[in-house]
């Protein structure tokens, strides 16, 4: 078929013009699915909620008057007794990471076509994320309830601590929970078989989100459990 | 196995066919319905705000002769006006009206990539816009804490419309977010993913390539106001303090401690910068391709104009606390926001230039589009001259606060994209409806709009070097000297003036709808694609049976040696002329 001198890829001007000219082409810059594009580009505004979150957390934390409370005392976890820092981020940091292990495989298996364990392996994923949900309000409980944290006001110093963590962890957590509705709906579709025509690319559409709310945990464990 | 760009995919795009007046009309997925229900909701909100604007005008004006603008409910409508206009008009029919109907027309697309998540956004909109107006009806009214919502004094108790004004506002906000998050996600994807055969970035027409860099800013700058609304109504509904730090209020303590007033002035200016070019860049695209087409030459320097467009989207990242000098911030700072903002006129000017240029030797059409156009170029001039003034520290801290500022604001960012606003519809109006307008009332709409908007803002730059500060509900004539007060009784005569003259323009519209002349299709003889459509108005699906194919440029205007004036980018290269410069292809 005769095509147009431009059309993206048939140009083979080397070097970086060559590069420039393929990426500006016609039709379509990414050789991705619109859904997939559409995805990187919300997760890439996604990306700046939760910067401007965690640069207004480091702003407050770093001019507050009255003094921040200890993450690794605030955080603890007593086993027998003893209280163990960080134990059940630990944990749920653990799982998490886990999840995206499990979603990167049920991508490979949506590419191979696997109906079965694609669905499987997303259905572990989302329970994965259940669970970090879970230890987030078994968290959120024993700071409210053993500590006395609240949003409004918090007895071990700063009052900013209780409402970045809650805002922040919260805005994270409704994330997660979103994420594992959404994989448990295109784990049922991909059971059902509705991806049969148009492929499986809509696994890794899914999988790409979930990586980004795992990225994102990482950056807060790091800024709010380990500073 | 040769990979199949999508769009050439049959199956790709399911186009959802109305079935029902309801579903062609209300409930539909057409990016064109949608771009005329996104614009006729923003301009009438902005008509609200325009009405308002009138309203406070006439207490300035004439401070002693009424009782209907109590000092709350100046400041309500002050507050209004500016939050309507900047985001709920200006941003909704650049992006949501224009953006909708331009980018697929202009591309070459069938269709928004996702036409049901476009729908949602306009309706996703149109609630925001409810819960904004629903503001005016409840007790204590709408907020009166100036458009830039600044904490303390936006949540604390004597601000008019505390008790539920600013909540209002600030769900309005987020649930704008959210609809233009839902829009910009698909205009950004159409123009990277679903272009034409022969449609390469470098061959867009400028008003495509404005749009386009606006929403990317937009979708990287509303986040800030997002968490700077959440933060704040947390501080106001539960008690958090975010941006209220310990302070007396009304005589007694506060109960807020410890946050930072400052951090909201970050956050919203990390939006509120970008916010301005959000608006200003698809008017610079928008303008190109109307004194273009009515110049009939050819854009100068069009790949200049594309890396112009592009450098102030990025600059316009890195300016933003040139809004907080006075705000208390190290003295360094100022110094870098000063260099920056200051840089951001070399590409500005540079647009300026060749638009200009643009019209150096054309052969000028001055039609109603035309007109407006090169009214912009001067208010735009104007308006960006005093924006040099500001940006410099030492010059912006006398006349921070003041008229100057109104001033130059108004120029810059009120009456500029108007214009290009006015320019935009009065061009694509044939396309959009089928009929021409009215030229009579069209010219007597451009010169009373712009002589009104000069004989307004101009006289508010002597204000503001006098020193009359803004936002005061009244001035005694012992605190500014009669001459500044009748001054400001003329603006106000003038602002009226101006909001009237507005009914040409509606008048002409509505009339025009029936009993216009029928346009044809391409009745300024204009090279872009929305032109060449199978159809006028365009129906769903723009381009009937096969998609169009471009082989050149978007400006071929004059091209010497061509039978007519200008050439389509749907023809293909004629033999033995040489095509106007066409940067689609690199060898």
């Amino acid at each position: 078929m005769a095509h147009d001198a431009t059309t993206a890829g048939d140009d083979l001007t080397p070097g970086i013009k060559g590069i420039a000219a393929d990426w500006a082409g016609d039709r379509e810059t990414f050789h991705v699915p619109w859904g997939k594009a559409m995805m990187w580009i919300f997760l890439l505004s996604d990306t700046f909620i939760f910067t401007c979150f965690l640069t207004g957390y480091m702003n407050v934390r770093a001019s507050t008057r009255v003094a921040w409370p200890n993450p690794s005392e605030v955080f603890a976890l007593e086993v027998g007794g003893t209280p163990v820092p960080l134990l059940l981020i630990a944990i749920m940091t653990f799982v998490l990471i886990t999840s995206s292990g499990t979603m990167a495989l049920a991508v490979n298996m949506g590419y191979r076509g696997d109906r079965a364990k694609t669905a499987a392996l997303m259905f572990v994923t989302a329970a994965f994320g259940a669970i970090f949900v879970g230890m987030q309000a078994f968290e959120w409980t024993k700071l409210i309830v053993e500590e006395g944290i609240r949003p409004w006001g918090n007895p071990l110093g700063a009052p900013q601590f209780g409402s970045f963590f809650f805002m922040i962890t919260g805005f994270h957590g409704a994330h997660v929970s979103i994420g594992v509705i959404y994989l448990a709906v295109v784990a049922l579709k991909v059971l059902r078989g509705d991806y049969e025509r148009r492929g499986y690319e809509i696994v890794e559409i899914t999988g790409l989100y979930w990586h980004f709310v795992d990225l994102v945990w990482v950056f807060i464990f790091a800024f709010f459990y380990l500073w | 196995m040769a990979y199949v760009a999508l769009a050439d995919r049959d199956h790709e795009q399911h186009l959802h066919h109305p079935q029902s007046w309801i579903t062609r009309w209300v409930f539909c997925q057409d990016h064109k319905v949608i771009a005329i229900q996104y614009s006729i909701t923003a301009i009438a909100v902005g008509v609200v705000a325009m009405l308002l604007s009138s309203m406070f005008r006439m207490q300035l004006g004439f401070p002693d002769s009424f009782d209907l603008v109590t000092p709350d409910k100046y400041y309500q409508y002050v507050t209004m006006h500016g939050m309507i206009m900047v985001i709920y008009l200006l941003t909704a029919l650049f992006l949501g009206g224009f953006g909708n109907y331009l980018i697929p027309l202009q591309l070459g697309a069938r269709d928004m990539v996702f036409p049901f998540l476009n729908m949602l956004s306009y309706w996703v909109y149109l609630v925001s816009v409810l819960i904004l107006m629903a503001s005016f009806f409840i007790p204590g009214g709408p907020t009166g804490a100036g458009w830039t919502l600044y904490p303390p004094q936006a949540i604390s108790a004597g601000t008019p419309g505390v008790n539920g004004g600013i909540l209002l506002m600030l769900l309005s906000l987020a649930v704008f977010i959210v609809a233009f998050t839902m829009g910009g996600l698909n205009y950004v994807t159409t123009v990277l993913q679903a272009r034409c055969r022969g449609m390469t970035f470098m061959r867009m027409p400028l008003s495509v390539w404005g749009i386009f860099v606006a929403t990317v800013l937009g979708l990287l700058a509303f986040p800030a106001l997002l968490v700077a609304a959440i933060m704040m109504l947390l501080d106001n509904l539960i008690g958090t303090s975010f941006f209220m730090p310990e302070m007396l209020t009304m005589g007694g303590q506060g109960e807020h401690n410890g946050g930072s007033p400052v951090l909201f002035q970050h956050l919203f200016w990390f939006f509120g910068h970008p916010e301005v070019y959000i608006v200003a860049l698809p008017a610079f695209g928008m303008v190109s391709d109307v004194l273009s087409t009515h110049a009939r030459k050819n854009i100068f320097g069009y790949r200049m104009m594309v890396w112009a467009i592009v450098a102030i989207g990025g600059l316009s990242f890195v300016v933003w606390a040139h809004h907080m000098y006075v705000s208390g911030m190290n003295p360094y700072f100022g110094f870098f926001f000063a260099t920056t903002t200051l840089i951001i006129a070399v590409p500005t000017a540079l647009k300026v230039y060749n638009w200009v240029l643009t019209l150096w030797r054309g052969d000028i059409q001055l039609t109603v589009p035309m007109l407006f156009a090169i009214g912009f170029i001067f208010t735009f001039t104007h308006g960006g001259l005093t924006g040099l003034f500001l940006g410099n520290v030492t010059v912006d801290l006398p006349l921070s606060d003041t008229y100057f500022v109104i001033g130059h604001f108004h120029m810059v960012m009120g009456v500029s994209p108007v214009l290009v606003l006015f320019a935009a519809i009065y061009h694509w109006y044939p396309k959009i409806t089928g009929r021409m307008f009215s030229d009579t009332l069209g010219k007597w709409h451009f010169w009373c709009t712009l002589l009104g908007t000069y004989t307004v803002y101009l006289p508010m730059h002597y204000l503001g070097i006098l020193g009359v500060p803004r936002r005061y509900w009244s001035y005694g004539s012992d605190f500014i000297p009669d001459s500044a007060q009748s001054l400001n009784s003329a603006i106000t005569v003038a602002a009226i003036f101006v909001a009237a003259s507005q009914l040409f323009f509606f008048i002409n519209m509505i009339w025009s709808l029936r009993n216009g002349e029928k346009s044809g299709p391409n009745p300024w003889n204009a090279t872009t694609l929305e032109w060449q459509t199978p159809n006028t108005p365009a129906v769903h699906g723009n381009w009937g049976d096969k998609l169009p194919e471009v082989h050149r440029w978007a400006y071929d205007y004059s091209v010497p040696g061509e039978a007519r004036d200008f050439v389509p980018q749907t023809e293909p290269p004629h033999e033995g002329v040489v095509s106007g410069r066409d940067h689609g292809v690199e060898h």
